[in-house]
């Protein structure tokens, strides 16, 4: 059910006048605590890991359509993807706990919001993401120990972006949200039918960038997907703090479709992001998709949630957990047994193990690095610099 | 014909178009850079020429207008980008120096930036607030960002291609005031290296250090210093960043004094930084010590007051005189 059902029922063309959707924006809706109310959003997959019935709930009916292809063999896949992207994402907290990484961004609840975008992209189409999308990193074929080199502190990447197409992350908040909408420009002017997804969270939504994206990506019409990850909390401020209207409904405003899907549904979030990939690829501009979703732990692994947060919030959410949902799913219908789950226990431990050993084994990079690649066609000044530092560390040299 | 008179605007106008032509990657953005031709005309017929598709009028929003420019050099394009004013371009700040500057170094070299960012600068025009400052500095200061401003209409034609052609980020800044100033420009020439000096008058008692909307002055204040006798030179820095440490110091070991002019405040400004590393590289050499004339430690004043403020021939002149009178 989205709120703005009738509007984004019908893909249309950014820059259209569309009929204000009845229930945008009222009074009422301003005063709402947007964190605590039950939102209505689209859901394929109950809390329970019941398939959301189609003929009884037709606000979904034109979601459902893009995972009516999904097999039991598709939904073990999306469990697997979670599972080894939690494992990594423990993993990586332990080790910022042990002194072996100099800061962490889990994505501890965020797996199916994750996992069902990303796996809704296809190949060429192109992602920027922020720093905490190791879930979509996975997706994109994306080593996960190369998401550690810049939380390690021996670079601040670790991967070609081409490769993958899976741009570097991006700390600034809101800034790649530019890259993506200018990316998706370029997408159009070559011709191409890819598409572009940016990901970032509520607390971005309310730089000016995210903004700035939004109008250039509708007047300019472009094939790029605003996939943000509402998870409540941006550090210790809340969503009240961050805007007074649900933030899908923000769309309405630059003439794109705005969805609110349930981000803790792998399902749901595989199809309305393949509903909005397909509207960029068909020319119908961007879609601004608001996965509804929960930060489990702190923001990075520098804060301490229970200074801001109530434990009754935490529970609640930790009931909607996206892979248990599925796991009970899976379950229930006979798509997967125990041995499975066993068997996916050891493989994710594996997956912990070499985590653990390739960081432990990174090595620091080249003193002389510090000078390389500053520029792409050089610059005096850091010859310069580079020479007097190599003379520098020369010095030493049979000296002691 | 090879050797053309031009202004500097049209200069601009002219390198554009060839630059246009020879890549169809390159591409125009900006507020009123299409149908209007950019409020300097710099951008004159061009998106008659190449379409709405290559010559793309803006939203106003400087942020988006470089962010988006980021994102098209990562699908392969080269943007060459136009703010409006000098003083507009902080809100697109923070895309240039926290995104634009480091793309290259933090992909490890794997990610090219070839965006250009031309901004009117400077002042001298009678202008409102925000519209006639020299903001060089704060982007010379900023590691992985090229940093020039031509002074003449030859320049403007040639540094400006160059700027384009190069896989770096530059910001390219326009003195505004020169805009109508006319030179000739040799379209066939062998073009100087975009970040060297040139000395652009010959002399043998002070050097004078310029770029931009100075190298005027600076010349003007040399032909008068001449009438009483001194030869001054006049060396025309056309790159900020990197400097040409080079060409100064060849100029100082034979002038012996340095004054550096620039519109822009004098404190950690450009002056600030040649007067170091010149003291550090001519210290036996110079027969006095460094000086600068510049802008004042304030915000750039009204402009019935801006003649006070810009460095004039008197004010430089001045400078000549206290370093000879070491």
């Amino acid at each position: 059910m989205t709120v703005e059902s009738t509007a984004a029922r019908k893909p249309r063309r950014s820059g259209t006048k569309r009929p204000a959707a009845a229930n945008a924006a009222k009074p009422a809706a301003a005063t709402a605590k947007t964190h605590d109310a039950e939102p209505q959003l689209v859901q394929l997959l109950t809390p329970e890991g019941v398939r959301v019935d189609v003929a009884e709930n037709p606000d979904v009916a034109e979601f459902a359509p893009f995972v009516a292809d999904i097999t039991t063999d598709d939904l073990r896949g999306f469990y697997r993807d979670m599972v080894m992207t939690r494992r990594f994402d423990g993993e990586a907290t332990a080790l910022q706990r042990q002194g072996e990484l100099g800061l962490w961004a889990s994505l501890l609840g965020q797996e199916a919001a994750q996992i069902g975008s990303g796996r809704a992209l296809r190949d060429d189409d192109y992602v920027f993401p922020t720093y905490r999308e190791h879930g979509v990193a996975w997706c994109r074929g994306v080593d996960p120990t190369n998401l550690l080199g810049m939380f390690r502190g021996v670079n601040h990447g670790g991967w070609d972006p081409t490769t993958n197409n899976f741009h570097l992350y991006t700390i600034v908040i809101g800034s790649q949200t530019l890259h993506a909408t200018g990316y998706a420009m370029g997408v159009a002017k070559d011709g191409a039918d890819s598409a572009v997804i940016a990901y970032f969270g509520d607390g971005a939504s309310s730089q000016g960038d995210v903004m700035e994206a939004f109008n250039f990506s509708a007047v300019y019409n472009s094939p790029v997907v605003f996939f943000c990850q509402n998870n409540q909390w941006a550090i210790s401020e809340p969503t009240e703090r961050q805007m007074r209207v649900p933030l899908y409904q923000r769309a309405q405003g630059f003439g794109f479709p705005g969805v609110r899907v349930d981000g803790n549904d792998v399902l749901a979030c595989l199809a309305v992001t393949r509903w909005a990939l397909e509207r960029a690829r068909r020319g119908e501009g961007p879609t601004l998709v608001e996965a509804f979703t929960y930060r489990m732990g702190a923001h990075t692994t520098s804060d301490d949630p229970t200074k801001y947060r109530r434990d009754e919030e935490t529970a609640a959410w930790e009931a909607k957990d996206p892979i248990l949902r599925l796991k009970a799913h899976l379950l229930a219908t006979g798509g997967a047994d125990e041995a499975y789950f066993e068997q996916l226990e050891v493989e994710s431990e594996a997956l912990g193990k070499r985590v653990r050993e390739v960081v432990r084994t990174m090595p620091d990079p080249d003193t002389m690095a510090i000078f390389e690649n500053v520029y792409a066609d050089g610059h005096a000044l850091v010859d310069e610099e580079r020479a007097q530092f190599a003379a520098y560390l020369a010095s030493f040299e049979g000296g002691e | 014909m090879a050797v053309q008179k031009l202004t500097i605007a049209k200069a601009l106008n002219d390198s554009l178009r060839k630059a246009m032509e020879e890549d169809p990657k390159v591409l125009i953005m900006g507020e009123d850079v299409g149908k209007l031709g950019g409020v300097f005309r710099i951008t004159d017929g061009l998106q008659k020429d190449f379409g709405e598709e290559r010559v793309i009028d803006t939203p106003l929003a400087e942020s988006g207008i470089v962010g988006t420019a980021i994102g098209l050099a990562l699908r392969g394009y080269r943007p060459v980008v136009e703010i409006q004013f000098d003083g507009f371009v902080f809100p697109a700040y923070d895309q240039i120096v926290t995104q634009l500057a480091k793309m290259h170094a933090r992909s490890l070299g794997t990610i090219k930036m070839p965006v250009v960012i031309r901004i009117p600068y400077a002042g001298g025009i009678g202008a409102v607030e925000h519209h006639s400052e020299s903001p060089e500095t704060l982007f010379a200061h900023v590691p992985g960002l090229k940093v020039v401003s031509p002074s003449n209409a030859s320049d403007a034609y040639w540094m400006l291609q160059q700027a384009i052609l190069s896989d770096d980020p530059v910001i390219f800044f326009e003195p505004k005031r020169r805009y109508w100033d006319k030179g000739e420009v040799d379209v066939e020439a062998i073009p100087d290296a975009l970040h060297g000096s040139r000395v652009a008058r010959t002399g043998t008692d002070v050097t004078l250090a310029a770029y931009g909307p100075m190298v005027k002055v600076c010349l003007q204040a040399a032909e008068a210093a001449a009438e009483e006798g001194k030869s001054v030179e006049v060396v025309d820095l056309r790159s900020m960043s990197p400097v040409d440490f080079d060409g100064i110091q060849a100029s100082v070991e034979k002038t012996r004094r340095l004054v550096v002019v620039h519109e822009a405040p004098v404190f950690l400004g450009m002056g600030s930084e040649i007067a170091a590393r010149i003291t550090e590289r001519c210290f036996y050499h110079l027969e006095a010590p460094v000086l600068r004339v510049g802008g004042y430690h304030a915000p750039y004043p009204p402009a019935r007051l801006e003649d006070e403020y810009l460095p004039g021939l008197d004010r430089v002149l001045d400078a000549v005189d206290r370093s000879l009178a070491y």
